[in-house]
């Protein structure tokens, strides 16, 4: 029988000539990602395993950025934990403020996952990767700690739902709007278990970018993992990228799917997911009228380039709502400067927006504009459950960068259209 | 391996890990301090009604979002003995059987088991006994290989051994 993507990239990885799902394997990791979060928790595992090293100084990347910069003494005692760990084993990937960036949009853009790579991260979010062509799943600290004793884990092989993209997407839509109208259509436990395969001649009219936000939110839907197959798009983004080996892994033309969805980009219209769920997704026009008080535009899903790019072709010689704070986050040092080189912090800030340095901060009510009792968000974030962004009566929309911005200017959510 | 004994504290489907502890106790990883602010944003009775050796249930995709081992981490400094549930959301599900936490799925347990009932888990057949309804149910028992990770007490202890 035979294999998907991602069981094949798994099959390589674990020494086998084949793999099947429910099989439990134990395959070699290219990379090993922890945060500011969950490493302290992996180095006191890791110390526990009585080890004095790990399995390979470069194939670990640590990024501070969740509670980054520190928010409070205790956050700041966790990273002085992490950057003292990651000084004595060596770890050539730490990275530092002035450096650091959201990891997720961070790794790709330092070259250090390419296409073939097994990635272990301990962060849900780490499956972004697999914009990629890479097999890459979040895991908790423990699982952190044995991959960087080892430089292995144990996976069950999943199986697999197929999503056969088609078509071009409209203006205002993007890859956010593509993924929250799959999540929206299977549920946030619809891949649960399962990987998440991207193909077909449309994935050709998604933008990286477009696909990091896809493979991004496969976590939202339950999935191991989310996946694209290789295009040129992957072999420039790696070229301009990466001087690391890559390896290119399609599905069998016989392997076989627990579902295949035909997707027709071109009926995608933009999305928004109401709370307290993903899943919770109404198309634009069916919004009806949503008082906001917050607008975020950031995070490991949308604080790309081109998220940055859409935000100010909306804010553009307008104002946002005197009701909003507009706050926007480049998700690493490399955007940052490229948004300033190319004039979008003029636009943001003549619109009355603020601009952050990188961080997580808000997309998980750390820091950096945290929602009271009964205020209302618009973010461009991944999470819209109880209490994420703030108080546990508080409220978060997840929509795509250009809704976020229109709805910024409109005072309630709004598409780009009515702007 | 032990069994679990305990009344049953209920919950629906979607548990996710913000609702088990919210990030903004996520400064410390001292499972003391998390268990504290355990189910606060879903349940803020919990810490006080919570016994040790009860047993949480609940429906779908329970530990959905973050890959906060956080989260299974404050689950059993609470006291909780097990966790049985509809399914688990997969980062969940690894992190509890790499620190010990048991869980059991049990489609049948989750839905008929009500707030309060007093219920038994026998961890190696999977067993699931509602002594107030007088009713048992049969779990999904664990592949060996997970079955070694628990018998190890969790992932690290499985290392240890096998570094020998």
């Amino acid at each position: 029988m035979g294999m998907t993507m991602t069981q094949k990239i798994l099959a390589d990885h674990a020494g086998l000539p084949s793999v099947k799902a429910g099989e439990l394997i134990k395959a070699r990791l290219d990379m090993v990602l922890g945060n500011d979060i969950t490493t302290p928790v992996a180095v006191k595992e890791f110390r526990k395993i009585g080890m004095d090293k790990v399995f390979d100084k470069e194939k670990i990347a640590i990024v501070p950025d969740h509670f980054t910069p520190n928010k409070d003494i205790k956050s700041a005692e966790q990273v002085k934990f992490i950057r003292e760990f990651a000084k004595e084993m060596g770890i050539v990937n730490y990275f530092e403020i002035g450096q650091m960036g959201v990891e997720h949009a961070l790794l790709p853009e330092k070259g250090l996952v390419v296409p073939g790579d097994v990635v272990i991260g301990a962060d849900s979010h780490t499956c972004t990767y697999g914009a990629l062509g890479a097999f890459s799943t979040g895991i908790g600290s423990t699982d952190m700690a044995a991959g960087m004793a080892t430089g292995e884990a144990w996976f069950k092989v999943p199986e697999a739902i197929k999503f056969v993209l088609k078509g071009k997407p409209g203006k205002w839509v993007s890859g956010k709007d593509v993924i929250l109208h799959i999540i929206g259509m299977i549920g946030v436990d619809g891949a649960l278990y399962k990987s998440m395969e991207f193909v077909g001649e449309g994935v050709a009219n998604l933008s990286m970018d477009d696909r990091f936000a896809m493979a991004n939110m496969a976590i939202e839907a339950g999935g191991k993992n989310g996946i694209f197959e290789v295009d040129e798009k992957t072999l420039q983004y790696v070229k301009e990228h990466s001087t690391k080996e890559y390896r290119i892994f399609k599905a069998d033309e016989d392997a076989e799917y627990a579902a295949i969805y035909e997707i027709d980009l071109a009926c995608v219209k933009p999305t928004v997911a109401f709370p307290h769920l993903p899943s919770n997704t109404r198309t634009i026009d069916n919004v009806g009228e949503v008082k906001i008080d917050q607008v975020i535009i950031g995070s490991c899903t949308n604080g790309r380039i081109e998220d940055m790019r859409v935000a100010a072709e909306i804010l553009k010689g307008r104002k946002v709502h005197p009701d909003v704070r507009c706050i926007i986050i480049p998700a690493t040092q490399k955007i940052w400067k490229q948004s300033m080189s190319e004039g979008l912090f003029d636009i943001f800030i003549d619109a009355g927006a603020a601009v952050s340095t990188p961080t997580c901060g808000p997309c998980l009510g750390g820091h950096m504009g945290i929602l009271a009792k009964g205020e209302r968000a618009v973010a461009t974030t991944n999470r819209n459950f109880v209490g994420r962004m703030g108080h546990p009566e508080s409220e978060v929309y997840l929509a795509s960068p250009a809704i976020a911005a229109a709805s910024a200017i409109a005072g309630r959510i709004a598409s780009p259209e009515e702007v | 391996m032990m069994n679990a004994h305990g009344k049953a504290i209920k919950y629906g489907d979607n548990v996710d890990t913000d609702v088990i502890i919210p990030a903004r106790y996520l400064n410390t990883s001292d499972p003391e301090e998390l268990a504290k602010y355990c189910m606060e944003d879903i349940d803020k009775d919990f810490v006080n009604k919570v016994c040790k050796g009860d047993i949480m249930v609940a429906g779908k995709n329970f530990g959905c979002g973050s890959s906060r081992e956080h989260a299974p981490i404050a689950i059993k400094a609470s006291g909780i003995s097990c966790v049985i549930a509809e399914t688990f959301a997969r980062i969940f599900y690894r992190n509890a059987i790499n620190i010990g936490l048991p869980i059991v799925e049990c489609p049948e347990a989750a839905e008929d088991i009500s707030d309060g009932d007093e219920v038994k888990v026998d961890f190696d057949s999977g067993i699931i006994t509602n002594v107030t309804k007088s009713k048992t149910y049969k779990g999904v028992p664990f592949p060996r290989f997970m079955q070694e990770i628990m018998a190890a007490d969790g992932l690290i202890g499985y290392i240890r051994q096998n570094k020998k």
